[in-house]
């Protein structure tokens, strides 16, 4: 699909958590067909400290009703801003970007997200589950409060959690869960979520010699792939994270 | 109907807009979002004579009304430019220019002389002014003496329009100006990025990999604009000025100073659509306010002392 760069309204901005918020965002036009793990770059009104657009996971999209959700926490002004905006209200949107995950029929996938890289996951499984795959989901968070979406996931696949406060799900890391034992049953896993996590599942995941794809968010100044600024290390030099990323195998990297 | 056009030497450009190296990749990655048509003209990334992988990531830090960068001129080699990318891009209807870099005077003059068979590329921004790779780059435009002398071997060796692209961290750039007019630059563009630090006081590091960026955005306009003017006043060829331009005032603003054309940076990727609408913001102006060409307002306020 093209790129575009249209307003949306926001028809909802509900909190989630002290520090997190999901917005649905409709298209006044028809949307066209979006892949999951693609993002949008949203304006920020009303903010001084941020002058560039902000990067996030497209966590749902509805055709039928042209919405899309995003699901964001905050962590600086951008998202502090955002999170102050109203129903009703416009945001400006560059989207959708970047080369989305690819899917794959017939298979058993694991999806695992660590924190706001949960968020990519529902759109994700949703496809994945159209393609005749089985899904299984594994999230990890600090506390209770950065899992979301748990009835609308549980639609689509079995949900593990693990937190590491114990506050939900089993107590320490999403990659010294149970499920980690288990991970050569899976013929991928997708995942999403803090550098630390994904470098950690990386390394389980090939040494079970199972197929690992990532979903990157590398700081981002045009989101297009013009300014250079996204790279990361690839086994054929810096590629973008914004175009020929942000998902990328794991044995294309150099991790 | 308002005249836009302009001409550099014996270029014409169909409009006083051009797209800043660095930040407009090579008009492809607009395509969804601007007719490159539209545009007076687009100067690609900083091309060398070797592939380059430029420097580490993090390579950007956002300030409040900018950014610094620190991508480091990661290009794939003029070789690459010629049989790859300029077979996609040379039906574009608009003027392209290459921006060469190098750290050494050899490698500008291997890389314009094998631009200078290239058809649909009628100039080159010569850039003497990076500030983010080790050797060469800004070097060679903090002098008059080496400004020039590398003007002077890249003159001999190429023989279309030679715009050289100037660094603001300088103390007087319009002596560096002047001294590659001398030597057979046709148009000098200006600025280059200012040299710049962001650092992270929560995790007490520098945010970029190579700890210095260049500073781009609306925060260096003012120093922009006056350098501009300075420039203008001090040279008879052509200046093309940029620096945080972000909507078509801006742009007029470095034309009413003496720029001649503007280039558009760091807006593009706010906005990507936003070239296209300083051409037609441009317009709308000089018909609002009766003039009948561009040439009207260049340099209009040195003319009203
Ligand atoms: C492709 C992509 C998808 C993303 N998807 C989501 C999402 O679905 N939900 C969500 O909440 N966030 C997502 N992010 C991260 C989000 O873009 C940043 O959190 C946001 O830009 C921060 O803006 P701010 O102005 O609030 O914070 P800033 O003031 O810019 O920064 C505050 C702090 O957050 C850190 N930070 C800023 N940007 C990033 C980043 N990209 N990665 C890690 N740390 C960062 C800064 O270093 C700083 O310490 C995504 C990022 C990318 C690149
Ligand atoms: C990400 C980025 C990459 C750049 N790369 C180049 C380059 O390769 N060659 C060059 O001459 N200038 C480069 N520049 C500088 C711009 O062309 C321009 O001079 C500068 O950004 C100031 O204009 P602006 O404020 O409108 O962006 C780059 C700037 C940015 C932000
Ligand atoms: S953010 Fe500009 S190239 Fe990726």
């Amino acid at each position: 699909m093209k790129k575009q760069i249209k307003d949306f309204v926001i028809i909802q901005n509900q909190r989630v958590s002290p520090d997190s918020f999901m917005l649905r965002l409709r298209c006044f036009d028809p949307l066209e067909e979006i892949k999951p793990g693609q993002f949008v770059e949203i304006l920020v009104n009303n903010s001084q400290s941020t002058f560039l657009r902000r990067p996030f996971s497209i966590h749902d999209v509805d055709y039928k009703e042209n919405i899309i959700s995003v699901y964001i926490k905050i962590v600086g002004d951008g998202t502090r801003q955002l999170a102050y905006s109203e129903e009703g209200d416009y945001l400006n949107l560059v989207y959708p970007l970047g080369n989305g995950f690819e899917i794959l029929e017939n298979k058993k996938v694991l999806l695992v997200g660590g924190g706001c890289g949960i968020a990519p996951l529902l759109y994700l499984s949703k496809k994945l589950n159209e393609a005749n795959n089985e899904v299984d989901f594994a999230f990890g968070g600090k506390s209770h409060d950065d899992i979301f979406s748990i009835e609308e996931f549980e639609q689509e696949g079995c949900v593990s959690i693990s937190t590491e406060d114990g506050s939900f799900g089993e107590k320490g890391y999403v990659t010294q869960s149970q499920l980690m034992y288990q991970l050569e049953e899976y013929d991928a896993v997708y995942t999403c979520g803090p550098e630390p996590m994904m470098k950690a599942l990386a390394k389980l995941a090939a040494e079970a010699k199972v197929e690992c794809y990532v979903s990157l968010e590398n700081t981002m100044a045009c989101g297009i792939g013009a300014c250079l600024c996204c790279v990361t290390e690839t086994t054929k030099g810096n590629k973008c994270v914004c175009t020929e990323g942000p998902v990328f195998n794991t044995k294309d990297l150099k991790w | 109907m308002v005249d836009l056009n302009i001409k550099i030497k014996d270029l014409l450009f169909k409009n006083p807009v051009l797209t800043a190296s660095g930040t407009f990749g090579f008009g492809e990655e607009f395509a969804d979002f601007v007719d490159i048509n539209n545009l007076g003209g687009i100067i690609v990334k900083g091309t060398t004579l070797e592939h380059r992988e430029g420097n580490p990531y993090p390579r950007m830090a956002e300030t409040p009304s900018g950014m610094l960068n620190a991508v480091g001129l990661q290009n794939k080699g003029v070789d690459n430019f010629i049989n790859d990318i300029y077979p996609r891009i040379k039906h574009y209807d608009t003027n392209i220019l290459v921006n060469v870099s190098g750290s050494k005077i050899e490698d500008y003059v291997a890389v314009v002389e094998k631009l200078n068979h290239l058809d649909k590329i009628p100039a080159i921004e010569l850039n003497i002014s990076c500030p983010n790779v080790k050797e060469g780059g800004m070097a060679f435009g903090t002098s008059c003496a080496s400004a020039a002398l590398i003007t002077k071997e890249v003159r001999k060796a190429y023989n279309k329009i030679i715009m050289v692209k100037l660094s603001p961290n300088v103390s007087n750039i319009a002596d560096i100006a002047k001294s590659v007019e001398d030597e057979g630059a046709d148009s000098v563009s200006l600025i280059n990025t200012l040299l710049g630090m962001a650092i992270d006081a929560h995790k007490r590091k520098p945010v970029l990999s190579t700890f210095t960026g260049g500073l781009s955005g609306p925060c260096i306009k003012p120093v922009a604009l006056r350098m501009v003017w300075q420039v203008a006043n001090r040279v008879k060829i052509p200046v093309v000025g940029l620096g945080g331009i972000m909507n078509p005032i801006d742009a007029i603003e470095f034309l009413l100073a003496g720029a001649t054309a503007v280039q558009v940076g760091t807006a593009n990727f706010i906005d990507p659509q936003i070239s296209e609408k300083i051409v037609q913001g441009i317009e709308d102006y000089l018909e609002l306010h009766n003039f009948k060409s561009v040439y009207d307002i260049i340099g209009l306020i040195n003319r009203e002392k």
